[in-house]
């Protein structure tokens, strides 16, 4: 049978096979023609092996299909290796426990079964090995295929375990086979994206879900361990698979599984929503810990505080994560604020010189950044405390009006409310806008670049700023800016609704708004494309 | 009831003010009336209930209840209805008129219905127009022979000769007839009357027709009349009447009258205005519309002033024309005098004529052909007029006797009309433009006019345009003004490709420029929209671009121009208008979310910020991202950076592959440079260049940028932090002038702007809140209101008090209403009780009968026996 030890999958001595002789299918597969045929050939093989434990042998010519180059062949073989070793799971016809290396067992004198019965769990584990490499295969159809008949395994092995139970009750899981999934899924080469949206309806199940986290950040740790450089690939794969695990917000009896058990017992961890937590934690613990590219840095502190905080066992672990981020700067602090400030408001964190930090933050990109929405949100809430100090408010103040100097106006029409909404919050800080009987100064008394709040002498300011910007060609810019003007009303506007605006939404406000009566229009005539000889673009530029 | 009783009220609250007049009950019983007695007379209060007729108003209600529930209640058990079957009677749906046609119908139908089909001699009558034929028997000759004139009384004497047998001697008229047809067989006398008859019915149907004749030849004649009536009653006050009698040969002297008639209407109507005239009154307009800008530009009390500028309004049109009713009256006589008014076109278009004026000054390139057309604003009907006149001013006499060969010259002119522009044509553009066709439809579609103006030279495509817009004036036809209101879109979209294409045609742009602003000038609101859809367009892609990138690419050049022309279309400098503000939002857009890559971007961005500039010339209206603009382009031209004092914000980086874009790499361009104006058409595409003129153009680019910035110091010196605004400015150009990398010129230029930054004044005066009115603290002295009106309810607003008023009439009503319906129950029990009453009295009426006749029987018989046993 020398055809099939040299189709041997595993590298495991092919010779082992000589016991098992099937001279009759030993070269079925040769002259395929098409695909119908070698599917129909792969099943009459499945059949011939699932019939009579002496036709064994042609698993290797099943297995040979495997390693194929041409995609169909591939899939038509692990449709029959799903078959094939599905079946024999269920039947138990593989060997169960601790799995001896295969020469010992050919060479000892045991009983024919149970050396079948070895000889075919080493076939199936070369097969898990094969499937697992398939998981880079080129084509998405052959990964998906892959995908799926590992998990179907998965869920026989966990039906009917390979291994001895310790003891009575003792929850077995395919440990093993698993982490060959999630190896396979979290690869540093590639992108994986698409393959973890398949695997991620997997997750619903609560025992997957379990071990996804327990074999994820094993295979962190295995994938990090000892390289200097990992590849940002592997870090987004990662991510996409962590950030894909939820967990259930309320304690309830976990009891969706995909391996199917007849009862479920109060002893196993994984029916406690608390392991969960635990296991959770511990995954994205392990994950933060290193040293991640900025760009996931951002993607993890976008869903921080929703997906990430609420189902932690300990949430205030994520401080050193948090206040890293929060030391880079820029949109990447920005983003660290969010849950920097649950851990404060929610589990007491101490943070030393944070509005300190938060004043540091205002630079003029912080009206250009994407997050400038969710931002200003938090900058609000931190700001809506009243008993913080006036000469904090009014650098806060000053630095805002600043900054609005050099704002588009989609973020003024935000900003200016949200300067008036501090001012209105503290009676104290009013002196910016209304002081009476004040000398006329030749500079701006404000500092704007002391980096202490304390230090910059805002209250001795005014808002010449809002002032200037009551010039803002804008109408609604100017309008915004007079507010300052008058005494200001008692009640606060609320920002939220101004925080999402778009210049395109203003665009199109503008552009439905009907003026009372007809369209104003130019009386002096136009001459040419130009305009009139004193016109800037008449100087500047030429038609030809 | 409650009529009653109100009537009631209404004339005992009458009797103490001694009106009783006729109206009232000359003299009430003094024991009727009940007075209620008031304590004490408070002034203004209207008592309503002190004097009172109970008892005349309840026997009146009384006897309003024994009229209509006392019959119902009688006739409570019949089952019989009355039910009216007049026609139509309860059917509003038919007209009173109707009605009664239809309910006279079927009263004749009524009649026409035969009693009784025995009776033969009931007939019905007939009639003839509506005349009993019975009457018109009795003396139809009368009449006829009445309205007939003398030519047919012998008709008729020979019919009554006829009719009558005329037997008494020969008439005059058959004694002819008889000899004529003598060799005929004597007709027979029926062939005679039907000869009669026809005869008569054929003279008849000539009077008809040559009455109708005469009548449409009056109305010819005041057709006509009307036509020349216009040209006779400017000429003198006396043609009217002396029209017809001179018809027949007008001499020497007519003619000269006439003609002095005709020149004397050629004139303008009013004296021409002098040169300072002319001046002042168009600085006296310009004076009106700078200050209605600025009204607007403040952005103060926007619906105060709802009147817009007179021509502005959507019906005067630039080329001088104003619609006709106004003219009408000018052209007519008023006792005598001709009705000579103040220049036609006034103020509405005195802004109009002014600036053709100007146009014709600064050489137009058709200005032969606007000289000659109506300059003074006539209506169209005045310049058939006109033209009439130019007609008719060699042959008169032809004119005068034939009204159609007006009709014809006028009709001429109809048709030559269309093309106006072509009626003195110069020799050398007629040549030209020979090929061109005269009239043009709108085009209904872009493609249309493309297809129209594609492969003509610059010229003809303003030819062909000025002529569309002329041949379809609104005044000439009713949808033409729709038709013209989309022509400015495509006229719009015309443009944007011309910029597209490749390379940019701008010349074409550039003249096509004037028409557009006229266009608009006619259809502000048509030409609105297509600004607002162009932009909206332009806006929605780069839109979708941000959407997915975070950035955009700068937009092709047709936008920038687009932009470019919104702003000389609208006034850029008011507070807010609908089509400027959101250009001015597309415009800081560009300037944020493009980044600039290449030196193309760096030439648009700068027209971008050439034009933004130009839009707040006027309004010096702060403009944040064109400084962000500014100062990153400054950074891309200063070779090593320390960014210092600076920070660059969202489309530029201080680090970069395209920070270092506008570095000059080879130093001895600068020495070749020179300074000149960028061509626009490098905004459209840039040509490969060597790397000389790549660097020239940085140069350009960066003096360009210099100068703005200047501009941008000057305009925003006044702003309160000014140098707040300016500080990155500053840093970059005190880095640029420290590296000295660029040529002397352009050193000097940003040394100046330095200094001028220096020089703007630092005055920082505290910022100090208008005083608004104190808010009253709440006391506790009595709130005093004033009672405007007595009986009302005082202090809410006007509908709590609607609403109130009408709860309690409500409850009035209700309560009205039960009082009725006991009173109501009371009588009808009173009723019921005495008919119970009446009941038992004729039962015992009856059996008191009964028993008298029973005692009386008795008696009788008792009688009786007793004589039996007397006997």
């Amino acid at each position: 049978m020398t055809a099939g030890t040299g189709r041997d999958v595993s590298g495991a001595p092919g010779g082992g096979a000589t016991g098992l002789v099937c001279p009759a299918w030993g070269g079925g597969m040769e002259g395929d023609a098409g695909p119908g045929d070698a599917r129909r050939a792969l099943g009459h093989l499945v059949e011939a092996v699932l019939a009579s434990r002496g036709e064994a042998n042609a698993v290797f010519d099943i297995l040979a299909v495997l390693q194929s180059e041409d995609q169909e062949e591939i899939q038509e073989a692990v449709h029959a290796c799903s078959r094939l070793f599905g079946a024999l799971l269920a039947r138990g016809e593989l060997f169960v426990g601790q799995l001896p290396s295969e020469e010992m067992v050919l060479t000892g004198s045991r009983g024919a079964t149970r050396k079948y019965k070895i000889w075919m769990r080493h076939r199936y584990q070369s097969c898990c090995n094969r499937l697992g490499e398939l998981l880079a295969h080129p084509s998405f159809q052959v990964k998906e295929l892959a995908l799926s008949t590992l998990m179907k395994f998965v869920q026989l092995e966990g039906e009917h375990p390979l291994e001895k139970p310790k003891w009575e009750g003792n929850y077995l899981f395919p440990h093993q086979l698993f982490m060959l999934v999630v190896g396979g899924l979290l690869s540093p080469e590639e992108d994986r994206s698409l393959l973890l949206s398949q695997f991620r309806e997997y997750l619903e199940h609560d025992d997957i879900r379990y071990h996804t986290m327990q074999a994820a950040s094993n295979t962190v740790a295995r994938t990090t361990n000892g390289r200097p450089e990992v590849p940002l690939t592997f870090w987004n794969n990662a991510f996409m698979l962590l950030s894909s695990v939820s967990l259930p917000r309320q304690e309830s009896t976990l009891s969706s599984f995909y391996v199917k058990h007849t009862e479920l017992s109060d002893k196993w961890k994984v029916v406690h929503l608390k392991e969960h937590r635990k296991a959770f934690q511990q995954m994205w613990l392990h994950f933060l810990k290193h040293q991640l590219p900025l760009c996931v840095c951002k993607k993890v502190l976008v869903i921080m505080h929703d997906s990430i905080l609420p189902h932690l066992a300990q949430p205030s672990l994520m401080i050193d994560f948090l206040t890293r981020a929060y030391d880079i700067g820029g949109a990447v602090s920005l983003l660290a604020l969010n849950g920097l400030f649950i851990l404060i408001h929610k589990h007491n964190l101490e943070y030393p010189d944070f509005y300190r930090k938060l004043y540091g933050l205002l630079d003029p990109s912080v009206f250009h950044v994407k997050y400038r929405a969710r931002f200003f949100h938090l900058a609000d809430l931190f700001l809506s405390s009243s008993h913080l100090p006036a000469y904090l408010v009014a650098a806060f103040t000053k630095r805002l009006a600043r900054l609005a100097l050099t704002a588009p106006p989609e973020a003024l029409l935000m900003v200016l409310p949200f300067i008036c909404n501090l001012l209105r919050r503290h009676p104290a800080c009013r002196v910016l806008m209304h002081r009476p009987r004040g000398p006329e100064l030749d500079a701006d008394p404000y500092d704007p670049t002391e980096e202490d709040p304390a230090q910059s002498r805002a209250l001795e300011s005014s808002l010449w700023e809002l002032q200037a910007l009551q010039q803002h060609y804008h109408p609604e810019v100017s309008k915004a800016a007079s507010a300052i003007n008058q005494a200001l009303s008692v009640p606060e506007v609320s920002i939220a609704p101004l925080l999402e605006v778009t210049a395109f939404e203003i665009f199109e406000r503008d552009l439905k708004k009907k003026g009372p009566g007809s369209v104003p229009l130019e009386f002096i005539p136009a001459r040419g494309l130009l305009g009139r000889r004193e016109d800037l673009c008449a100087q500047h530029f030429t038609l030809s | 009831m409650g009529k009653a009783r109100s009537a009631a009220r209404g004339k005992a609250s009458a009797a103490p003010a001694g009106a009783l007049g006729s109206r009232a009950r000359p003299n009430p019983n003094p024991f009727e009336v009940k007075v209620n007695r008031q304590k004490f007379q408070v002034l203004g209060r209207k008592t309503r209930h002190d004097v009172g007729l109970p008892g005349v108003s309840r026997a009146r209600a009384l006897q309003k209840r024994t009229q209509t529930l006392l019959k119902e209640y009688k006739e409570r058990d019949k089952s019989n209805v009355f039910r009216d079957k007049r026609f139509g009677e309860y059917n509003s749906s038919i007209s009173p008129e109707e009605k009664m046609m239809k309910r006279f119908a079927l009263e004749q139908q009524r009649q026409h219905e035969k009693k009784s089909i025995y009776n033969l001699n009931e007939d019905e009558e007939l009639t003839h127009y509506g005349q009993s034929l019975a009457d018109i028997e009795k003396h139809n000759d009368i009449v006829d022979s009445d309205s007939d004139t003398e030519g047919r009384g012998a008709l008729s004497a020979e019919l009554t000769a006829t009719h009558f047998g005329g037997g008494s001697g020969p008439v005059p008229g058959k004694a002819t007839q008889q000899p004529s047809g003598g060799e005929e067989p004597p007709k027979s006398r029926r062939e005679l009357i039907e000869e009669l008859i026809a005869r008569s019915k054929q003279e008849k149907r000539e009077r008809q027709a040559q009455r109708e004749d005469a009548l449409e030849l009056t109305e010819k004649l005041d057709q006509d009349w009307k036509e020349i009536q216009a040209l006779l009653a400017c000429k003198m006050p006396k043609s009217e009447s002396g029209g017809g009698k001179e018809k027949p040969k007008p001499d020497a002297y007519d003619m000269m009258v006439r003609e002095l008639g005709f020149e004397m209407k050629a004139q303008p109507s009013n004296r021409m205005k002098t040169e300072e005239e002319l001046a002042r009154e168009e600085q006296e307009r310009l004076r009106r519309l700078e200050a209605e800008r600025l009204r607007r530009m403040l952005g103060r009390d926007e619906d105060a002033h709802s009147k817009r500028p007179k021509h502005l309004s959507a019906d005067d049109l630039n080329d001088g024309f104003v619609l006709d009713t106004d003219d009408r009256r000018l052209l007519s006589y008023k006792d005598g005098k001709m009705n000579v008014e103040e220049e036609p076109s006034g103020d509405s278009s005195g802004g109009e004529s002014g600036e053709e004026e100007e146009e014709e000054g600064e050489g137009w390139s058709e200005g032969g052909p606007e000289d000659s057309d109506s300059p003074d604003g006539h209506s169209d009907l005045e310049s058939d007029a006109d033209s009439k006149d130019a007609h008719s001013a060699d042959g008169l006499v032809g004119r005068e006797s034939d009204a159609d060969s007006v009709e014809v010259h006028a009709q001429l002119q109809g048709d030559q009309r269309p093309s106006p522009g072509e009626r003195l044509p110069r020799d050398d553009q007629a040549a030209a433009r020979a090929q061109l066709p005269y009239t043009f439809a709108v085009p209904e579609s872009c493609e249309e006019l493309k297809s129209l103006l594609s492969g003509k030279s610059m010229e003809d495509q303003l030819l062909v345009v000025e002529r569309i817009q002329k041949c379809n004036h609104p005044s000439l036809a009713v949808g033409n003004k729709a038709k013209l209101g989309k022509l400015f879109g495509f006229l719009l979209e015309y443009i944007g490709d011309l910029a597209v294409s490749d390379p940019p045609d701008l010349g074409v742009i550039d003249k096509l420029v004037v028409p557009l602003y006229n266009l608009c000038q006619m259809f502000p609101e048509s030409a609105s929209d297509a600004v607002k859809f162009v932009l909206r367009d332009a806006m929605h892609e780069m839109e979708g671009t941000v959407e997915t990138t975070g950035r955009a690419a700068f937009p092709g050049l047709d936008v920038l121009i687009y932009l470019k022309i919104a702003g000389m279309l609208f006034p850029t400098s008011d507070f807010w208008h609908p089509v400027i503000t959101p250009a001015l939002l597309c415009l800081s857009q560009l300037l944020t979310k493009c980044p600039v890559r290449s030196l193309q971007d760096a030439v648009k961005g700068l027209f971008v910020c050439c034009v933004f500039l130009d839009y707040v010339a006027l309004s010096q209206r702060f403009i944040p991202e064109l400084i962000n603009f500014l100062a990153g382009i400054l950074h891309m031209a200063t070779p090593n950076k320390q960014s210092q004092g600076y920070t660059l914000v969202h489309p530029f980086r201080a680090l970069g592959k395209n920070s270092e874009l506008l570095l000059v790499s080879d130093e001895e361009d600068m020495a070749t440079w020179q300074r000149r104006s960028l061509p626009l058409q490098w905004a459209g595409g840039l040509k490969a260049q060597t790397e000389t003129e790549a660097n020239h153009t940085r140069l350009s680019c960066l003096a360009v940028c210099l100068a703005l910035v200047r501009r941008c110091v000057l305009a925003y010196g006044a702003l309160p932090s000014f140098h707040d605004i300016a500080r990155p400015l500053r840093a970059l150009l005190t880095e640029h002038l420290a590296t000295r990398c660029c040529p002397p010129t352009l050193q000097e230029l940003s040394r100046s702007v330095l200094t001028e930054m220096e020089n703007q004044p630092r005055h920082y005066r505290p910022l100090v809140c208008e005083k608004s009115k104190p808010v009253p603290l709440k006391l506790f002295t009595p709130r005093l209101v004033k009672v405007l009106e007595f009986g009302r309810k005082q202090g809410s607003t006007r509908e709590e008090q609607e609403r109130r008023r009408l709860i309690h009439k409500h409850k009035r009503e209700f309560k009205g209403a039960v009082r009725e319906i006991r009173k109501d129950n009371q009588f009808l029990a009173r009723m019921r009780l005495s008919e119970i009453m009446e009941r038992d009295a004729e039962r015992k009426r009856k059996v008191k009968q009964l028993f008298n006749s029973l005692a009386t029987q008795e008696g009788e018989w008792k009688a009786l026996k007793r004589k039996k046993f007397k006997k």
